[in-house]
């Protein structure tokens, strides 16, 4: 048994390959991001060392620090809509009639490209012909907002349709997460007289707190290194204002040709990422103890 | 899609016989079907918002409430879009592109969980590691140089580049699905498949893969859904229209018709039904494999 389980060839033929596709593309990129960014390089060119010029550089950048900034708002506002989730998904699994009708509905923006979501939210937020001003015109606003192009609006414009597509996708992994509860303990509690709410507030919610870390981390994480949406509605503009981390970093590499910047960029965005996912683990660890 | 919750929802939540309560909890109940029911509006209204436009004259479009219905179905749009642009070979791409890509993913996924799951070597740990790890990495950190290694391959604009990358990036979630489903298994149908002298190769081909076809059909799905919607790395790596996958090439395709929401809505609405059908057909499956591709990340 144990000669044919611990087989040193078939454990390199099954791991290897696979091993070998993220060393080489992700490992390695990593490190070779934190080393172009030591470059000065148009992408094409000879590629000149100068040093940590390109990070000091950055970390004075006012334009990447502000791009920074619009990640963490993004951040904030999707951990934000997770208690509204949360609400939704207790009503949801507490065996109401439709409920998976309701839960599929809710899913469907989660499965469209971010291409189509972007059109389709442009034409929207148009001023003119667009569903949003004419709605807002139908409630009596005269001064209705030109939306992606107005630099006070555009950044929260487009954290509507990012928490639109995400709405249904947290909806229905705290669902599974409610789904899991045992009914016996559901039971014993009604039976000694708890309502719905004390039920929710406290049995169903300190069962599913694991699950509610996990949703944290997801929507923090994935907002710092938001992109798709932003790219294609308004490519960071107006002037600037709806850029995030990694569009700066996009625009600085592919249009700019600043490859060596856009590396360190780059870096520095893997660096951010990684911190938040490190002190989220611990922030919500250490409350662990206190909260239930 | 399936509605099985039929049980009545007032008797099992509110038991209590008094009439004034129970008149009560109808009406907060009425109040939150509102609440959901115009979650599921907001929700689900901007797409029949985007199929009624791609119904509709610029006439109707410029000169008509937003909300009204097409006059006259212009089904015209949809051939418009469907042939001027290369929509066919954008959609071909993108389904070899991501059959593929989910394929080879799941192949070299179920290898690794297996090695990592259900034989024993020192390093394991550290390469499990690996590939949990690879997962927290934001892919836009790697894409610099992953540009300049494809482009001194000559991969740039090859669509290899594309089904390695997807390869690559959906490893890690995939790895994260199966290693739930593997540690389950008993370890004596292994034991008494080895004592027969069973080789380790017919072991996993014959005796574990299949019996992971569950989760095999979930993790296929959440990858597809992700590849088929993929957008940064084609649009980085891939220049030439023969190569373009679908979302990539309806962007730039779009930005040509500036003014005919009609074409532009069609466009859309022809990208987005395969995934809408998938759904239709698979959706508890697709439900599932969400769950499950989330909760172990």
């Amino acid at each position: 048994m144990k000669n044919v389980m611990s087989n040193k060839y078939v454990i390199a033929l099954y791991t290897l390959p696979a091993l070998l596709l993220i060393l080489t593309l992700i490992y390695i990129p990593i490190a070779l991001s934190g080393y172009y960014g030591l470059m000065d390089w148009d992408g094409i060119g000879e590629m000149t060392f100068i040093g940590l010029d390109n990070y000091i550089t950055l970390v004075q950048d006012k334009m990447f620090w502000t791009s920074t900034y619009h990640s963490f708002l993004l951040a904030i506002f999707s951990t934000a809509s997770l208690l509204l989730y949360l609400v939704i998904s207790l009503v949801l699994a507490s065996k109401i009639k439709g409920s998976d009708l309701l839960r599929k509905i809710y899913l469907i923006p989660m499965l469209l490209s971010s291409v189509a979501i972007a059109q389709l939210w442009m034409k929207i937020f148009d001023p003119t012909n667009g569903m949003a001003n004419k709605l807002l015109e139908m409630f009596g606003v005269e001064n209705t907002p030109i939306w992606l192009a107005d630099p006070e609006i555009a950044l929260y414009a487009i954290f509507i349709p990012i928490i639109w597509q995400f709405a249904g996708f947290y909806i229905l992994i705290y669902y599974a997460a409610l789904k899991n509860v045992p009914d016996e303990i559901i039971e014993a509690a009604k039976i000694d007289g708890a309502s719905s709410f004390q039920i929710a507030y406290k049995i169903k919610l300190p069962l599913i707190s694991g699950i509610f870390k996990v949703t944290i981390m997801l929507a923090v994480v994935g907002s710092l290194k938001y992109f798709d949406l932003i790219y294609v509605m308004t490519g960071g503009g107006p002037n600037g204002a709806s850029e995030v981390m990694a569009s700066y970093m996009y625009k600085e590499a592919f249009k700019l040709n600043n490859f060596g910047y856009g590396s360190a960029i780059g870096f520095g965005l893997l660096v951010i990422a990684l911190f938040m996912t490190w002190l989220i683990s611990k922030l919500t660890k250490s409350k662990d103890d206190v909260q239930f | 899609m399936s509605e099985v919750s039929t049980q009545p929802a007032a008797t099992t939540l509110s038991a209590p016989q008094k009439t004034k309560k129970s008149y009560l909890n109808k009406i907060g109940f009425g109040f939150l079907y509102l609440i959901l029911g115009l979650f599921a509006v907001i929700q689900i209204y901007p797409l029949v918002w985007l199929l009624f436009f791609s119904l509709k004259t610029n006439q109707e479009v410029f000169g008509m409430s937003p909300f009204s219905l097409p006059q006259d179905p212009q089904w015209g749009n949809y051939t418009k879009a469907w042939t001027s642009g290369n929509i066919g070979v954008y959609f071909f791409n993108s389904v070899w592109i991501t059959v593929l890509s989910v394929a080879l993913t799941i192949i070299l996924a179920s290898f690794v969980t297996f090695a990592v799951t259900r034989m024993s070597w020192k390093l394991s740990g550290l390469v499990l590691g690996l590939f949990l790890v690879a997962y927290m990495i934001p892919l836009h950190s790697t894409i610099i140089p992953l540009f300049n290694m494809y482009n001194n391959a000559n991969l740039i604009d090859s669509p290899v580049s594309i089904v390695l990358s997807y390869t690559a990036f959906n490893l890690p979630l995939t790895i994260m699905i199966l290693l739930g489903f593997y540690r389950t298994f008993p370890r004596e149908i292994e034991e008494a498949a080895v004592m027969d002298g069973c080789s380790i190769h017919r072991i996993f081909f014959q005796i574990t893969l299949p019996m992971t076809v569950p989760v095999l059909s979930t993790t296929a799905i959440i990858n597809m859904i992700y590849n088929w919607n993929e957008f940064v790395f084609v649009n980085t790596f891939i220049s030439s229209d023969n190569w373009k996958t679908l979302t990539v090439g309806i962007n730039n395709f779009v930005g040509q018709y500036l003014t005919d929401w009609g074409a532009i809505g069609a466009t859309l609405v022809i990208s987005i039904v395969p995934i809408l059908l998938a759904f239709l057909f698979l959706s508890d499956k697709i439900v599932e494999g969400m769950a499950a591709g989330s909760v172990k990340g």
